[in-house]
């Protein structure tokens, strides 16, 4: 039904053989398809604070990226903050585009769409009452969170808008905003 | 007692079988833990029709002949529409006969039943594969002040007390239910999960025969991209009323249904939904119109474009701009829940460890390729996207009925070739 022909193949940097091998392979040994993903944080001054990831674990063994990467945050000024890195919440926005992008991607190289260019704007509504303690009704988090994306690519609309429904149906940020996760927090 | 094979159950997929059997002069019985049709009897609300047009069920050597074929059979019209099939063949029935285990031995298979046991070089599962419901675990904390109902336990609203309805899953069941529930007056809310929308009617025809004129029904298990997919999809938001009206959401927003996401936990004795309720739908909107959009090509291929109505296209699913994401179910707004979350085959008495830890049945196209002479039928996507269908059921019977008695041609149990030769 959806029917793409290029004169080239379809290239959007996806290795979409070893994710579908992944996918295989993977249904058939569940214990290798067990991930931790792990980070962690020191706290500088103030609302400053600096989180690293490096190692995490998956497919049977301890793994690590290339190199360490330092996530810093803080929060604006009009919080009398210093506003030395992006404000948490803005984290968790980056991680949805981040993770609704990749999979775009990886949805078009599977269904032979090729992309020229995706960008997309993110925001997310809050009533800082709750975080203030101020209203016990007003949650802390997010009142919700509008993504808009503008993608050109070798497709009709509606398969332009079909990749985007199926990368939420896939992405794992998605599923962590829309879907209630047990948290357990310890002290040690 | 021996046969050369042993059907299990007497539904429209047995009953096909034991027809091809026959005309193989194969020696069989078919055995039926209740009445023939028993899941048609026992497992169906009151008010529900099928959900394809009477015309629509060809089965080997019957099908429909009466004066509304485009009619939707009410339960006990197809209850009676399978007992005369199965009349009308004479088909070696044995009904009151729940087989309590399956077993692989030298010569083949012992099934065991309450009324004896049987021996069989072959066995053809024909049990269906909506045996037993598939409650979430989350129905483990729902508050014990609240009733809760799955979709065959559902018979009609005067079972239910008065007061608000949770009805969890948009698939044909919990459409249904929800639009019965609501019009009797209750307040429902509908959980919605991921579901599969298509308009009762296009172009002036019912979805069923462009579906099969197209040859959507007959595509074949081996060419899907995904059959694992396939096998999983959820049934046809569809539903059979007389007057052919659609259901969907946007027909069950209109009489007052409330939508709401994906049951997604309970806590606090506050049901969660998920916040995914906007994708879902959207992926269901695209989806329908691309197989309309196929439909319509097709049509032109088929020079039909002058024969019926012009393209169109129903208008995509309203969703509320902030839909709730919590439901207390402590303060008696809602007083009974309905699982309509689908169900899942019951292979506990099967002791051929050919069960998958999801508890399916790991066959190619029905073959039980892991033990040979055994055969799976009626299941969804069998070999078919119509396998489940009483319409469908038929060409797979055909099929491996073929590939049985190749098998019982190829020479004694103990010589036979490995089965992976006869898979086509």
């Amino acid at each position: 039904m959806t029917t793409t022909t290029t004169e080239k193949p379809v290239d959007n940097g996806v290795n979409t053989d070893a994710l579908l091998g992944a996918r295989e392979a993977l249904t058939k040994a569940p214990e290798a398809a067990q991930f931790k993903w792990r980070a962690s944080v020191k706290w500088v001054d103030g609302t400053f604070s600096r989180s690293t990831v490096e190692g995490f674990y998956g497919l049977g063994a301890e793994q690590k990226h290339k190199t360490p990467f330092t996530f810093e945050a803080d929060h604006p000024e009009v919080f009398a903050s210093e506003d030395r890195g992006a404000t948490p919440v803005e984290l968790v926005l980056a991680g949805l585009a981040s993770c609704l992008t990749a999979g775009v991607a990886a949805v078009a190289q599977v269904r032979g769409i090729q992309l020229r260019s995706v960008s997309a704007t993110l925001e997310a509504g809050m009533d800082i009452r709750g975080i203030l303690g101020a209203d016990t009704d007003v949650r802390n988090g997010f009142d919700g969170v509008k993504v808009t994306y503008k993608i050109d690519a070798d497709a009709s609309p509606d398969d332009i808008k079909a990749l985007v429904a199926q990368s939420q149906k896939r992405s794992a940020v998605y599923d962590i905003l829309t879907n209630p996760t047990n948290v357990t927090v310890e002290v040690q | 007692m021996r046969r050369t094979t042993v059907v299990i159950g007497a539904g429209q997929a047995g009953l096909a079988m034991s027809w091809w059997l026959a005309k193989h002069s194969i020696d069989h019985v078919v055995l039926e833990r209740g009445e023939i049709a028993n899941s048609w009897r026992a497992e169906r609300w009151d008010s529900l029709r099928l959900l394809t047009p009477n015309w629509q069920s060809r089965l080997p050597g019957y099908g429909y002949r009466g004066e509304a074929p485009d009619g939707f059979r009410t339960m006990p019209e197809t209850i009676e529409f399978i007992e005369r099939y199965a009349r009308s063949m004479t088909a070696p029935v044995r009904t009151h006969t729940k087989v309590t285990s399956v077993r692989r031995n030298n010569d083949g298979y012992e099934v065991v039943t309450d009324q004896g046991t049987w021996h069989a070089e072959t066995v053809v599962l024909a049990t269906g594969s909506c045996n037993v419901p598939q409650v979430p675990a989350v129905a483990k904390v729902v508050p014990p002040t609240i009733t809760t109902l799955t979709s065959m336990q559902y018979r009609n609203p005067d079972q239910i007390e008065d007061g608000g309805v949770l009805v969890v899953g948009a698939s044909a069941s919990g459409t249904q239910i929800g639009d019965e529930i609501r019009r009797s007056g209750r307040p429902v809310t509908l959980a919605v999960g991921e579901h599969v929308r298509v308009p009762r009617t296009y172009r002036g025809r019912d979805i069923q025969w462009w579906m099969d004129a197209a040859g959507v029904l007959d595509e074949r298990y081996d060419a899907v991209d995904d059959i694992v997919r396939a096998r999983n999809v959820a049934s046809l938001q569809l539903a059979g009323y007389p007057d052919r009206r659609t259901i969907d959401l946007n027909s069950l927003t209109g009489i007052g249904v409330k939508l709401v996401g994906r049951l997604a936990g309970i806590s606090d004795g506050k049901a969660q939904f998920s916040g995914s309720l906007r994708n879902v739908c959207a992926l269901a909107d695209l989806k329908m119109n691309r197989l309309l959009d196929a439909i319509d090509a097709w049509a032109s291929d088929a020079g039909l474009d002058s024969g019926v109505d012009a393209p169109h296209r129903s208008a995509p699913t309203e969703i509320e701009a902030a839909p709730p994401l919590l439901l207390d179910l402590s303060r008696g707004a809602i007083r009974t829940i309905i699982w309509a979350t689908g169900f899942r085959p019951d292979y506990s008495w099967l002791e051929v460890p050919v069960v998958d830890a999801k508890g399916q049945i790991h066959h190619d196209g029905g073959v039980v390729v892991e033990s040979p002479g055994l055969y799976l039928l009626g299941a969804p996507f069998l070999r078919r996207r119509k396998s489940t269908l009483i319409d469908g059921v038929g060409d797979d019977a055909r099929e491996l009925s073929a590939h049985l008695v190749a098998y019982l041609g190829a020479g004694t149990p103990a010589t036979r070739p490995a089965m992976q030769a006869l898979v086509e």
